[in-house]
């Protein structure tokens, strides 16, 4: 708790040339490995990326993407390989990574405003009471403008919709200027006008504020038009780099072990099991959704 | 408000030596810092979802004060060692789990209530009274000795101190655990502060209005006040203002139902202080529910006009923000 980051009311300037985590990485993943309970959830997982990129990481329900997750932040502890957050090893408590959990437990019941859950960005984990302060407010003022969130930052975070909430939990991660970004499924539970929304607001703030982004989906066709870089997992395995480098025939049956067969349909992509398969990755994008090119 | 009302009605309203009778005066005091402490940890056991592991902490409690009554000490002392082992023991078997938490907490809950019949069952027979029964299981809050007012102080300061400086990371805990881990927040410490903080509010309130009605001084307010605003600290104000303000009418009532029948035998106050609660949660409950129905309506159709002065003033602000 020595560590607290000075608030800061505009974005960090950009980190002195000097400094050696300022050229490496936001994140570099090399030959790591995890096991629970002596299953092999993640093996050999190798990639890394630089500030301001937007990565998917994409997979099936059940391929690891949170379990990947968990490792980054530090609540699970790696059986082989190496992490490294801006060049050095990565802790847990660390003011440069930001989160959006999965699951929140954002109960009607709890009386939590929104602007008061964005505030506990900058000092949740302190003990004590929080102390009004002009500054701290101004600061929560901005990030709930830059997430467009100040129409309901007075309403109970419990009652807001879907794509509400995932805004104030992005304001929430943001609001200690991290350089990266980690969202579990913000897209789950969406419905498509919001899921657009979010990826173009999520979009957006990793370019104004050079945050590197590593956002998990079971479905990458709403990040298509916004990724630079795709981390495919499936099966505990990774494949990285660019859309057409990853999401090709070739290349995800080799990572699948087993025939899958990549069918592009107005913009869109289909990730569908060929033949000889064993009921493995099955998607398909909603009718509805907008046609897409890239 | 209460003052004037009060100094005009004094007579009718406050029967004679109320303010001087010890008992009343102990009651008055006890009530208040157990009220208190109960509506702030109230707040965040029903927004943790906690309310069952809050009531069966209170069931458990009854073996403790029983026992405590069987060796001819205050019943306070039984509460909080058996609250404090019971809320460890829940911590063990799981209580983090939100699955394992109903388990762990009712298998506690079984194994205690076991007990209590024994120790109240020898209560019973060793005094051959049910003085005992009453005493524990539905409060003793004019029969407590001025000399318990300070432990009962200390406890309470000591519960309140604990749940405030818990205060943030208890509510990034209760968001997400994940979250707040990912943040340095040492979750399961925080987990177990706040069941040491609920075990002795629990015991508080049990020694007030007794250790089967003690969820109703737990909950009640809280839920109460959890209706009523969307701010946290606002929240465990009102919570803990509503507890207090139950509390000191049922003291007034009970005693002055002394009066109210020719036979002379006041009513209990555990009854009066549980009866204004649940009156008080249905009247906010009733007013609060029709007024948030509005802005939510306002949400989806913009401003349909008939819905009242919340939604124009809702609309208003929203407007004016953007």
């Amino acid at each position: 708790m020595t560590d607290e980051p000075e608030p800061q009311l505009h974005p960090a300037p950009e980190p002195a040339a000097a400094e050696p985590e300022a050229a490496a990485p936001v994140l570099s993943l090399d030959g790591v490995g995890v096991s629970l309970s002596g299953r092999q959830i993640l093996q050999d997982v190798t990639f890394e990326f630089d500030a301001g990129e937007f990565i998917g990481l994409i997979g099936s329900n059940g391929a690891g993407k949170t379990t990947l997750l968990r490792v980054i932040l530090g609540l699970i502890h790696p059986t082989t390989g190496t992490i490294l957050v801006a060049g050095r090893p990565r802790s847990r408590r660390n003011p440069m990574i930001g989160y959006v959990p999965q699951k929140i437990g954002l109960d009607p019941d709890m009386p939590i405003r929104a602007r008061d859950l964005v505030g506990l960005g900058l000092d949740g984990q302190r003990f004590g009471l929080p102390l009004p302060s002009a500054t701290r407010r101004a600061e929560v003022d901005a990030m709930l403008e830059a997430v467009d969130a100040t129409r309901f930052a007075d309403q109970r975070v419990g009652n807001l919709s879907g794509g509400e909430q995932q805004r104030i939990m992005i304001a929430h991660a943001l609001i200690s200027r991290p350089r990266l970004l980690l969202l579990d499924e913000p897209l789950a539970n969406l419905d498509i006008r919001s899921e657009q929304e979010v990826v173009e607001l999520v979009a957006r703030i990793a370019t104004e504020q050079q945050v590197a982004v590593l956002i998990s989906a079971h479905d990458m066709n709403p990040l298509l038009p916004v990724m630079d870089q795709v981390v495919y997992i499936a099966g505990g395995r990774v494949a990285s780099g660019t859309t057409e480098e990853v999401v090709s025939t070739e290349s995800l049956t080799r990572l699948y072990g087993h025939r899958v067969d990549v069918i592009h349909v107005n913009g869109r992509i289909l990730v569908v099991a060929g033949r000889e398969n064993e009921g493995l990755h099955h998607h398909h994008g909603p009718d509805d959704h907008p046609g897409r090119s890239r | 408000m209460r003052m004037p009302v009060a100094a005009t009605l004094a007579h009718v309203v406050f029967e004679p030596g109320f303010f001087s009778s010890s008992p009343v005066r102990v009651a008055l005091v006890v009530g208040a810092v157990a009220a208190a402490v109960s509506g702030v940890v109230g707040v965040f056991t029903v927004a943790r979802g906690q309310s069952f592991a809050g009531h069966a902490l209170s069931d458990i409690g009854t073996a403790g004060g029983s026992a405590a009554f069987l060796i001819g000490i205050s019943p306070l002392y039984g509460f909080v060692v058996m609250n404090l082992m019971a809320a460890g023991v829940m911590e063990l078997i799981g209580i983090r789990r939100p699955r394992g938490r109903d388990v762990a907490t009712g298998i506690v809950l079984g194994a205690a209530l076991g007990l209590a019949a024994l120790f109240l069952y020898w209560d019973t027979t060793s005094t051959s009274t049910t003085g005992a029964t009453v005493n524990v299981l539905f409060g003793s809050i004019f029969t407590l000795p001025a000399s318990m007012v300070p432990v009962i102080v200390i406890l309470s300061v000591l519960a309140l101190g604990l749940t405030l400086a818990l205060y943030r990371p208890l509510i990034l805990s209760s968001l997400s655990p994940d979250l707040a881990a990912a943040r340095g927040v040492p979750v399961r410490l925080v987990g177990v502060g706040f069941l040491v903080a609920l075990a002795l509010a629990v015991s508080l309130s049990a020694i007030t209005i007794g250790a089967i009605l003690s969820t109703a001084l737990l909950i009640g307010p809280a839920a109460t006040a959890l209706r009523l605003t969307s701010r946290t600290g606002t929240a465990l104000v009102a919570a803990a203002a509503i507890g207090i303000a139950s509390t000191w009418l049922g003291i007034l009532l009970a005693y002055d139902s002394y009066d109210w029948t020719a036979s002379h035998r006041a009513w209990p106050v555990s009854f009066f202080v549980v009866a204004l609660v649940f009156v008080g949660y249905l009247v906010v409950d009733l007013v609060v529910g029709r007024r948030a129905s509005a802005p939510r309506r306002t949400g989806a159709t913009a401003t349909t006009g008939a819905t009242g002065a919340t939604a124009t003033t809702g609309a208003t602000r929203a407007s004016g923000a953007a």
